[in-house]
């Protein structure tokens, strides 16, 4: 009995080295030595080089019309406590929400808005849309940056990562990073007056 | 080997090449649905509703709690003064679960009454009638008296007519035995004083001649007698597979009761109130009701077909265990052979011809009562025209052991032999004499080609060999084909040198063979076959058979056969039938394929019941699961009509499969994958499949009946 | 989003690489786990039996099954005690940048939503239950309420040694239906499993993680400015981050699941992008489907191994195909609403996509993993059913080990009635099955549903349960149901809707996680220590095989029968009446 109890109390101690220091430690020193960006939680930062816009992989709130909008968030994009509305399809709340976003969004019969852009995404910090849900606000956004449709289009075309194609990943949009170079276009650019309908 | 296999040899054999079949002697061949069985079988299932007696049925008794259960629901209904549907659905369903618990009852009587009509039969051999005791053996003074005072170590005589009062050995004489009574084989046999067939049962009939033999055993204790009540006994024990079953569908039945447990909260859930008695009707359909009710039947039946075989098994483990047997010792004579060896050659060797051959074989066989010396002598009256007349004043020299020669020596000193080659050899050498060239070239030709070489002598001169050849009886190859087929071993028991045997063996297509086999060497070959995890099964009737008949894991032993040998066994086959342990082993295989079938076919049942009640107990508060009421049930009588029908089916299924469980399922030697595919199909799909369509035709019958009385 | 036809090569992927991976990986935990008696001891081997030696155990032992589960008890009870003390006390130890409480003064809100604030030693209870049992239901959220110490020294660590012992125990079960004398020993048993099999097997997956973008940091959060931070009312955001790499490889290669976020691998630091996706989701499985090759090596039968391997594999893919055709339409919600008729996108991330959630909730309920890409409690009712339904067989790989030992019970059961049927006394592996081994694996077939439907009936029953659902009607219930399947099945998904971190859950999960990993771990070793000590039965034509299509289809048949006759009208009640009921 006592000896099962030493054996275990030290077969615990010995796997717990092995585990939770070597193992760690050993990969804490590759990753910072080899990957040290993806390693640090891949941060974007300001042009001081020393503010934290974000994380390219975190979802931010997006509010003003010249800025594409993320997927909605059960937690209010907080990284700290990220979340997903967990409603079941069938909960009236739910379809109250998706009823309440839609509008938001003026989605009509005539121009339904993709699904994702109404549904609150698994983690609530989701950093994509679908290349479909860019081109829904397209048309905000080129009218508010006095920008072509077709100019943002192509942007959100750029923008689209179709990387694993081939292993069925989905295409998709960066919202951040999209917003981000959206700013940088229309900085860079001198103001054009565009038509825009 | 025996007597008794000679008369009934010309019989068998035409018998086996009518038909390659294995078929069973119908001695004592009941109709299944017996009018006065009935009637017996239908007041004893309402006797066993005794909770005592329907606790050793996990399953039933569940049944049997539910059924209480609902009738004090009901009655409450009734005090309470609900509406009258709701009474007479909740009547409905406590007298349908009433009748599941007594048909389960029904076939468990059914399958007794069977068991003890053929044991009956077999007891009424047994009556009283009158003995002539003998004071002493030796004497023919004795004294009159009834049966029932015999004791063990009595001598009595017995004339021809007379019926045998007890069991007993011959001590003197020989006559033919009527043994009809109990084998229901009206050929006559053999008993006599000495060798392996002195055996004598009471209730017999002595047919010929006068024996005298000594008492085994005290009225009410003979063999048989003991042999029966085992029998009726064994019915109320239960087997391995048996006891490991119940614990399966125990918990089945465990695992649904708290299925059906667990709905009545779970619907709280849905804020809604589920009738007590329809969940115990859910719980009754889906525990496995048909295999727990027919499941003591099956074992019963299981006995009953085996004493239908004339097979008297002193447990029921031991048929189950019958199925599982790997390895079946045979022996040769009489199962592979027809009877005996028979002379068809005389070889003269060193000058001498066939015909003296013939001659010297025909007088040295003269007084040899074995079949092997009837054949010699036959043939030599064809090839010498030997006259059958025996000089005067001849004296015979019997077969010893020790001598392994028999022969006669003739009045004017000649010394006529018979007797296996190398002791005959040695004994003219011993008389001077020489062995002629080419001797042992001839032997060992006979030899291998499976026969029986017999070398012949007059005094020192040896003459030649009789070949004596066995007959392999008709198909028997193409049975131990089947029997392979099953994985079964076939060994084959031959007193013959390795040499014959070997050639016998690949003729008949055995797996391996004893040759020269003692008793020790057949109890050598049982244990290493048992040290390699086998099950091995063998028949005997020898005294010196009982050790390998106890250690075997079946052993059959004739009932022709000593007490000894019986007690050694734990089968006892009536007919006497070398051929019969094939059969022992097909009963026990349908004792375990009928359960498992029954059982899969139970579960498998549970499908189409789950979609029958299901959607009916939950269609008030989901109406969406209608969807799933794919039969299309509960028509026009509402719910209730869907859950009745499901319970009508579950009891009616019982009786129904009463004739499978009692029968048993068809068994082929085909190989075990074969047979699992066609249990699954019939049994396993068809168990999906049958209630679907069985519930949906009473549902069909019973929704007028219930919208007139205003059920649901 | 539409559905792009590339999609559904994503299955393909997801299968495949697994599967071929389970040869090779399978051929060398058999060699590395089960070396030849002359091989042990010797070249990397010296390493296990070092450790040994550190523990106090001069030579390997050769154990009988008793010795074995005692071995094993103990050393879970050990693990229960350390962790239980650790997380308690975590604000008083290191690397704890975020300054994290106590595990125990987490608080809980109560089914009558009044809060209670600084206690719930609840959810220690629970959380060291369900980390013990390789389940990793989590009542907590790890980036909320665990240092990063805890993680490390609580979370990894067992995450590491609990599927060890699962896999162990399959090492015990493996030798004594092989006929061995002896079990083996356990603690060199566990060595080897965590050196040989999965350090060096987490080590790749890590570093490919780290590159991907999933944070290996021991800094604190980050803290981030939003760029549209004063129109969106949101002026900083706080980035949890931390070692994130090095628990997630063993989080899915170990069927753990419990993710170092609350949203575990839906959470983009956990699982970056397609590619993560791929990687993960293969080594959920792989190690499970490997152990099944290792179970062909080590019997020296690889047809029967093949048979076992091909049954978990079509109820795999069968149920994986049918979550994807149910997932891949629209949500309810979206009726009658101007939105685009595709694909459910509730709780999924967008590169993920529908059809690869769906995937995972096949495959992550299949092997007792219990990680998620997507919210279960979001997806279209059928669609949740299915991780429901994989749960509730629980054989479905079900483990690295665990669910061989699972799949054994059901062998026997399924040996028994087929072999009845070809009328002979039943037997496997050339040992006869009889009263004892029936009882023992009845009994763990018992264990199952009773935990899963005693336990949502009282639940549902009681306000103390149907109160902390998150959604009205037979969703609510299927919330219910879902949280104890996946607590008895030591998943670890859950409907996660549920406010699950009351006592009344927390005690009674608790209980369940044990009653669920326990027994079902140690009983099929005394099971197959019974069938050691039996004699070998030679096989014959009679003897039923069990290496052929038509044993595969007894055993599907027996174990899709048992499952949905144990578990339909509860199934019916939730998910299904779920998807036929109409919105309101």
């Amino acid at each position: 009995m006592i000896r099962q109890t030493v054996h275990a109390l030290l077969a615990c101690v010995v796997t717990l080295v092995i585990c939770s220091v070597a193992y760690p430690l050993a990969l804490w020193g590759l990753g910072t030595a080899l990957f040290p960006h993806q390693a640090a939680g891949s941060l974007i930062y300001g042009p001081d080089k020393t503010t934290v816009i974000g994380s390219e992989l975190i979802a931010q709130p997006f509010a003003s019309d010249k800025y594409f909008v993320s997927r909605p968030s059960a937690v209010d994009y907080k990284a700290d406590a990220a979340g997903g509305s967990n409603l079941g399809t069938k909960n009236p709340d739910l379809h109250a929400k998706v009823k309440e976003r839609a509008e938001a969004l003026k989605a009509t019969p005539e121009k339904p808005v993709p699904a994702d852009l109404i549904a609150a995404s698994g983690s609530g910090l989701d950093p994509h849309i679908s290349p479909e849900a860019a081109y829904f606000q397209a048309d905000r956004v080129a009218a508010v940056r006095q920008m072509t449709v077709e100019q943002v289009k192509s942007l959100i075309d750029t923008m689209t990562d179709k990387s694993g194609a081939v292993i069925g990943a989905p295409p998709r949009v960066n919202v951040l990073k999209l917003n981000l170079e959206l700013d940088k276009e229309t900085s860079a650019k001198p103001k054009e007056t565009t038509a825009s309908r | 080997m025996s007597v008794d296999t000679e008369i009934k040899a010309p019989k068998r054999s035409t018998e086996d090449a009518r038909s390659l079949k294995l078929h069973r002697r119908h001695a004592r061949t009941l109709k299944l649905f017996d009018p006065a069985m009935v009637r017996m079988a239908t007041i004893r299932s309402f006797a066993m509703l005794d909770p005592r007696n329907m606790m050793r049925n996990p399953v039933m008794f569940l049944v049997e709690v539910g059924t209480v259960l609902t009738a004090i629901v009901t009655v409450q209904s009734i005090l309470s003064h609900q509406a009258v549907g709701l009474i007479l659905y909740q009547a409905a369903l406590t007298f349908l679960l009433f009748i599941t618990v007594i048909f389960a009852n029904f076939a468990e009587a059914l399958a007794e009454a069977r068991g003890k009509a053929q044991a009956d039969s077999l007891r009424a051999t047994r009556q009283d009638t009158e003995a002539f005791r003998l004071f002493r053996l030796g004497s023919d003074e004795g004294e009159t008296i009834s049966s029932t005072k015999l004791r063990t170590g009595d001598y009595v005589a017995i004339e021809a007519g007379q019926v045998i009062p007890a069991d007993g050995e011959v001590v003197a004489g020989i006559a033919s035995v009527d043994e009809s009574a109990i084998t229901g084989e009206s050929a006559p046999v053999i008993r006599e004083a000495g060798g392996d067939h002195s055996g004598v049962t009471g209730g017999t009939r002595v047919l010929s001649d006068r024996i005298v033999i000594e008492v085994t055993a005290e009225p009410g204790q003979s063999f048989l007698d003991r042999m029966i009540a085992l029998v009726e006994g064994a019915i109320r024990h239960k087997t391995p597979n048996e006891i490991a079953l119940t614990i399966v569908l125990a918990a089945f039945s465990l695992i649904f009761l708290i299925v059906t447990a667990a709905l009545y909260p779970m619907a709280k859930y849905f804020e809604l109130t589920l009738d007590i008695p329809t969940l115990i009707a859910l719980l009754v359909c889906l525990i496995p009701t048909t295999i727990g009710a027919l499941l003591a039947a099956i074992g019963i039946a299981g006995m009953d077909r085996a004493l239908m075989a004339n097979i008297i098994a002193k447990s029921g483990k031991a048929v189950e265990l019958a199925g599982d047997i790997d390895t079946l010792l045979l022996d040769k004579t009489g199962t592979i052979t027809i009877g005996n060896r028979k002379a068809t050659q005389f070889v003269a060797l060193g000058g001498a011809t066939p015909r003296d051959v013939a001659r010297v074989a025909g007088l040295a066989s003269m007084a040899d009562p074995t079949p092997e010396g009837k054949s010699i002598l036959e043939l030599a009256r064809q090839d010498a025209a030997v006259d059958g007349e025996v000089p005067h004043r001849s004296t015979f020299v019997e077969f010893t052991a020790q001598t392994r020669m028999s022969g006669v020596n003739l009045p004017e000193g000649t010394r006529l032999r018979k007797g296996a080659p190398d002791t005959v050899a040695k004994y003219i050498t011993e008389l001077g004499g020489v062995v002629p060239d080419g001797y042992q070239s001839t032997v060992d030709a006979i030899a291998s080609r499976g026969a029986t070489p017999l070398a012949v002598a007059e005094d020192n001169r040896l003459l030649g060999v009789v070949k004596l050849e066995d007959i392999l009886k008709p198909g028997i190859s193409e049975r131990f084909q089947r029997l392979r087929q099953m994985g079964l071993r076939v060994v084959m028991v031959t007193g013959d040198n390795p040499l014959t045997a070997k050639a016998i063996a690949q003729q008949a297509g055995v797996d391996d063979f004893i040759a020269q086999a003692t008793p020790e060497a057949k109890l050598a070959y049982i244990r290493k076959e048992q040290g390699e995890g086998k099950l091995v099964a063998m028949m005997g009737d020898g005294t010196n058979d009982a050790p390998a008949l106890a250690q075997a894991d079946i052993g059959v032993a004739m009932n022709s056969g000593t007490q000894a040998a019986k007690e050694a066994g734990n089968m006892v086959d009536l007919d006497s039938d070398p051929t019969k342990l094939i059969e022992v082993v097909e009963i026990g295989k349908q004792l375990l394929m009928t359960r498992g079938a029954l059982t899969t076919f139970s579960i498998a049942n549970d499908l189409a019941k789950y979609f029958a009640v299901i959607p009916a107990m939950f269609i008030a508060t989901l109406p969406g699961l209608r969807v799933l009421d794919i039969m299309g049930l509960a028509t026009r009588g509402g719910a209730s009509s869907a859950i009745l029908a499901a319970v009508i089916f579950n009891a009616i299924i019982i009786p129904l499969l009463i004739p499978i469980a009692l029968k048993g399922v068809t068994y082929r030697p085909v190989g075990a994958g074969a047979l699992l595919r066609r249990n699954l199909l019939y049994y396993g799909l068809g168990g999906v499949i049958a209630p679907f369509i069985g519930i949906k035709l009473i549902d069909l019958m019973i929704d007028p009946l219930m919208t007139m009385v205003g059920i649901g | 989003m539409a559905l792009a036809p590339t999609s559904f090569l994503h299955p393909l992927w997801a299968f495949g690489v697994p599967i071929a991976a389970s040869f090779p990986l399978g051929w060398m935990m058999a060699r590395s786990l089960d070396p030849k008696e002359a091989k042990a001891g010797k070249g990397l081997d010296a390493l296990p039996m070092f450790l040994c030696r550190l523990i106090g155990r001069k030579t390997p032992v050769k154990m009988s099954w008793k010795d074995y589960c005692i071995a094993l008890l103990a050393f879970n009870a050990a693990l229960f005690v350390i962790t239980f003390t650790l997380f308690y006390v975590q604000q008083h130890l290191p690397l704890n940048p975020d300054t994290k409480g106590s595990l125990g003064a987490l608080g809980y809100k109560d089914s009558a939503g009044v809060q209670h604030d600084g206690v719930d030693t609840g959810v220690v209870f629970n959380t060291v239950c369900s980390f013990v049992t390789n389940t990793n239901l989590q009542h907590y959220s790890g980036e909320q309420h665990l240092s990063y110490f805890s993680q490390l020294a609580c979370i990894l660590w067992l995450m590491f040694v609990t599927p060890a012992c699962g896999l162990c125990a399959m090492l015990a079960v493996l030798r004594g239906l092989r006929g061995d004398s002896h079990m083996g020993d356990f603690y060199v048993d566990l060595m080897r499993t965590v050196l040989f099999v999965f350090l060096p097997f987490c080590f790749v997956i890590a570093t490919l993680l780290i590159a991907s973008g999933v944070p290996m940091t021991f800094d604190a959060a980050a803290k981030a400015t939003p760029l549209d931070g004063v129109a969106a009312k949101m002026e900083a955001q706080t980035i949890c981050r931390g070692p994130v790499a090095a628990i997630i490889a063993i989080k899915q290669s170990g069927t753990n699941g419990g993710g170092f976020f609350g949203p575990n691998s839906a959470h983009p630091f956990e699982n970056p992008t397609p590619w993560t996706n791929l990687l993960s989701v293969a080594s959920i499985v792989a190690l499970p489907m490997a152990s099944m090759v290792m179970a062909g090596k080590m019997l020296r039968n690889a047809r029967h191994a093949a048979v076992l391997y091909g049954v978990m594999l079509t109820l795999l893919i069968t149920g994986t195909s049918i979550a994807i055709w149910a997932e891949t339409a629209p949500s309810a919600a979206t009726h009658g609403l101007p939105v685009v008729a595709e694909p459910n996108m509730e709780g999924k991330e967008t590169r993920v996509g529908p059809v690869a959630s769906a995937t995972w909730a096949g495959m992550t309920s299949g092997t007792s993993n219990g990680s998620v890409n997507s919210m279960h409690d979001s997806l279209n009712p059928l669609a949740g059913m299915i991780p429901m339904s994989h749960m509730m067989l629980n054989v479905v790989f079900s483990g690295i080990g665990a669910g061989f030992e699972n799949l054994f019970i059901y062998v026997i059961v399924a040996v028994f009635l087929a072999g009845l049927m070809v009328g002979r006394t039943p037997e496997y592996l050339g040992k006869k099955v009889e009263a004892r081994e029936v009882k023992l694996a009845m009994l763990v077939m018992l264990i199952h549903p009773v935990l899963i439907l005693a336990g949502a009936a009282l639940f549902a029953a009681q306000p103390f349960g149907a109160k902390t659902v998150a959604n009205p009607g037979s969703h609510g219930f299927s919330e219910i149901l879902y949280e104890f399947t996946s607590a008895a099945a030591n998943n670890g998904s859950g409907f996660e809707g549920l406010g699950d971190n009351t006592p009344a859950w927390n005690v009674a999960t608790g209980i369940v996680l044990l009653l669920g990993r326990f027994p079902a771990l140690v009983l099929p070793i005394a099971l197959a220590g019974f069938l050691a000590a039996k004699k070998r039965v030679p096989e014959t034509t009679g003897t039923l095989r069990t290496d052929n299509l038509t044993f595969a289809g007894m055993l599907i048949g027996t174990v899709l029968l048992v499952g949905a006759l144990s578990f339909m009208p509860a199934v019916v009640l939730g998910p299904v009446a779920d998807h036929l009921v109409a919105l309101k």
